[in-house]
């Protein structure tokens, strides 16, 4: 536990002394906010043709904030999580072997599970902080509107846990290279295919489109931006998490071997 | 303290090391002496945990390297040859980080970072980061981080490298004066730096240990040498065809100087008896004049350079 806790605070410290918190967050909420503002303003407008066209009126009813500007705006930080956190997941390893670091960080007296727990938590400490970046937003639609919280509860809950899947896959791709590039590149490109195996599902037989939708990363989210707390959701998140962190483990013993 | 047996790691198809065996006593200074790619570094690495070996045993302070991992690294301070450290981090956080996870506790750790920041002479570095620090005070932040935790046995893979000739000195007497309670292995390409330091020599080739012993030891030994220095009066020829004749010669020089007492050289095939009085009967039973006699004398350069080319040709 202390040694976790050792890890985790110099991951975050190196993470503020190098431009790449700075960046990578800088970044997160320019475009989750540029989206915002983008779904924020069709809403208001929309909103006052309502007020002041009938015929529009009656054909949407009364406009539900929740749906239309919560629950795309958790979409579209879902997406942007995908694309920055393998920047943010790519050193966490790569960076310790190509400098050599890792040679002194394993002998140690720290298990790899700490070493690796700290790095993870480290990462999450950082996503975390992103996250908040976009509570502004949220407030926002609460002070002009009356969103419905439980889904802000829940799709925030939603978005931790994806986001502990695309770090803990991120730390994985970081263990097995000691190229920074080849480790972001690996990971964006697992959590797209996650991601898109989603769409394909339509397209094969029940069975088969079942097992992908259960397999995509996006789909499990889709109720938490509802609402819904199901626990099918969360195992998957968890045991994700739990997955590829172990494989991390089999990666640092089997780099051990190779010398 | 430390008991190594028949070591092997291959990487690969790769020799890393082949059935080293060596032990090391508590409080002794061992020297790992061998050229580039002899296996230094990678014997290093199995003994701090680094990486396990292919086959062998090896066990510090009674704890098996690679069943007792974690109790052998917390006994073990370690400077890498490549000294990696966070570039990112100032020297007295890079020390705490250390500290911490090298079970200091947890009240003792700015007091025992301070006190050895002052013992490597660091502490007007205290404010730098490790990525602006020289060569020479990167490796004193190695050092310092090798012996946070006061471990029993330290292992130091070419501590004075890269260092300037005043730094050398410096760092041969910090490590000279950690001896005693502490046992400490440290590998060099020189030779004069390991006998400088250390109790006994190890000297490893090609994956290979050639010859383990005290510095006096292998001095001594190998220096009764395989060449005789003599001074003869004596018709040239006849002193040449003399000399060949003697038992195990293999080569027979003749150098320059005054005609009636030439300097010769004789080698003989097998350098590990004394020779000398061999030579003398043969001089003195043909009636000629010795003036000088001696074996030719191997600096500790010779018998490393001996050591590991004999094996190869
Ligand atoms: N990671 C590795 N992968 C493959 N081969 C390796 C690896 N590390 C070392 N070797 C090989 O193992 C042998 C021993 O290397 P080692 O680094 O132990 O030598 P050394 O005595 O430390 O040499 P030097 O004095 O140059 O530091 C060399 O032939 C080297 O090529
Ligand atoms: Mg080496």
């Amino acid at each position: 536990m202390k040694n976790f806790i050792f890890i985790l605070v110099k991951e975050i410290r190196s993470y503020f002394n190098s431009p790449v918190a700075f960046v990578v967050a800088t970044i997160f909420a320019v475009l989750t906010g540029y989206q915002f503002y983008v779904i924020f303003a069709k809403f208001s407008q929309l909103s006052f043709e309502v007020q002041t066209n009938p015929t529009i009126a009656s054909q949407f009813g009364a406009l539900n904030v929740t749906e239309m500007v919560i629950r795309p705006f958790f979409n579209v930080v879902a997406v942007v999580m995908l694309i920055m956190l393998p920047m943010l997941t790519m050193r966490a390893f790569a960076e310790e072997w190509k400098a050599g670091t890792m040679e002194l960080l394993l002998t140690f007296p720290v298990r790899d599970e700490e070493a690796i727990m700290g790095k993870f938590a480290g990462c999450m400490g950082i996503f975390t902080m992103m996250l908040l970046l976009s509570l502004p937003s949220v407030a926002l639609v609460g002070y002009f509107g009356d969103p419905e919280w439980e889904v802000v509860v829940t799709g925030y809950m939603g978005l931790f846990l994806m986001g502990g899947a695309f770090v803990s896959l991120g730390i994985f791709m970081s263990s097995i290279t000691e190229n920074q590039v080849i480790a972001a590149a690996l990971s964006f490109a697992a959590l797209l295919l996650l991601y898109m195996v989603g769409y394909t599902a339509g397209l094969v037989g029940e069975t088969t489109g079942k097992v992908l939708e259960y397999l995509s990363i996006m789909f499990h989210f889709e109720k938490f931006a509802k609402g819904v707390l199901d626990t099918s959701d969360i195992i998957y998140y968890l045991i994700f998490m739990a997955l590829f962190l172990f494989l991390s483990m089999r990666s640092l013993e089997s780099k051990r071997w190779r010398g | 303290m430390i008991e190594v047996e028949h070591l092997t790691k291959k990487y690969g198809e790769a020799r890393g090391i082949n059935d080293v065996t060596f032990s090391v006593e508590k409080g002794e200074i061992l020297g790992f002496l061998g050229p580039n790619g002899a296996g230094k570094t990678t014997t290093m690495r199995i003994l701090t945990c680094f990486m396990p070996a292919t086959s062998g045993t090896a066990r510090v302070a009674g704890y098996d390297v690679f069943e007792d991992s974690l109790n052998v690294r917390r006994r073990i301070g370690y400077l890498p040859e490549t000294v990696p450290l966070y570039t990112d981090m100032q020297v007295p956080t890079y020390l705490k980080f250390v500290a911490g996870l090298k079970d200091v506790p947890y009240r003792e750790i700015n007091s025992r970072v301070g006190e050895l920041m002052e013992r490597v002479g660091l502490t007007h570095m205290a404010h730098k980061f490790i990525g602006e620090l020289s060569k020479g005070y990167r490796q004193r932040v190695g050092l310092a981080q090798s012996l946070i935790n006061d471990p029993e046995v330290l292992v130091l893979d070419e501590p004075t490298i890269g260092l300037d000739p005043k730094q050398i000195i410096e760092i041969r007497s910090l490590i000279k004066g950690l001896a005693g309670e502490r046992t400490i292995i440290l590998s060099s390409h020189i030779l004069p730096e390991v006998s400088a330091i250390c109790k006994r020599i190890i000297i490893i080739d090609e994956g290979r240990v050639k010859a383990i012993d005290t510095p006096e030891n292998l001095t001594t030994q190998l220096r009764v040498s395989d060449k005789v220095r003599a001074r003869i009066g004596g018709p040239k020829e006849d002193v040449v065809k003399a000399l060949w004749a003697m038992e195990g010669v293999k080569n027979v020089e003749t150098g320059a100087g005054a005609e009636d007492s030439l300097p010769y050289v004789v080698e003989f095939s097998d350098g590990t008896i004394d020779r000398s009085s061999q030579v003398a009967r043969a001089i003195v039973e043909k009636r000629w004049d010795l003036y000088e006699l001696m074996p030719v004398k191997m600096s500790l350069e010779d018998i490393f350079i001996k050591i590991v080319t004999e094996e190869g040709n």
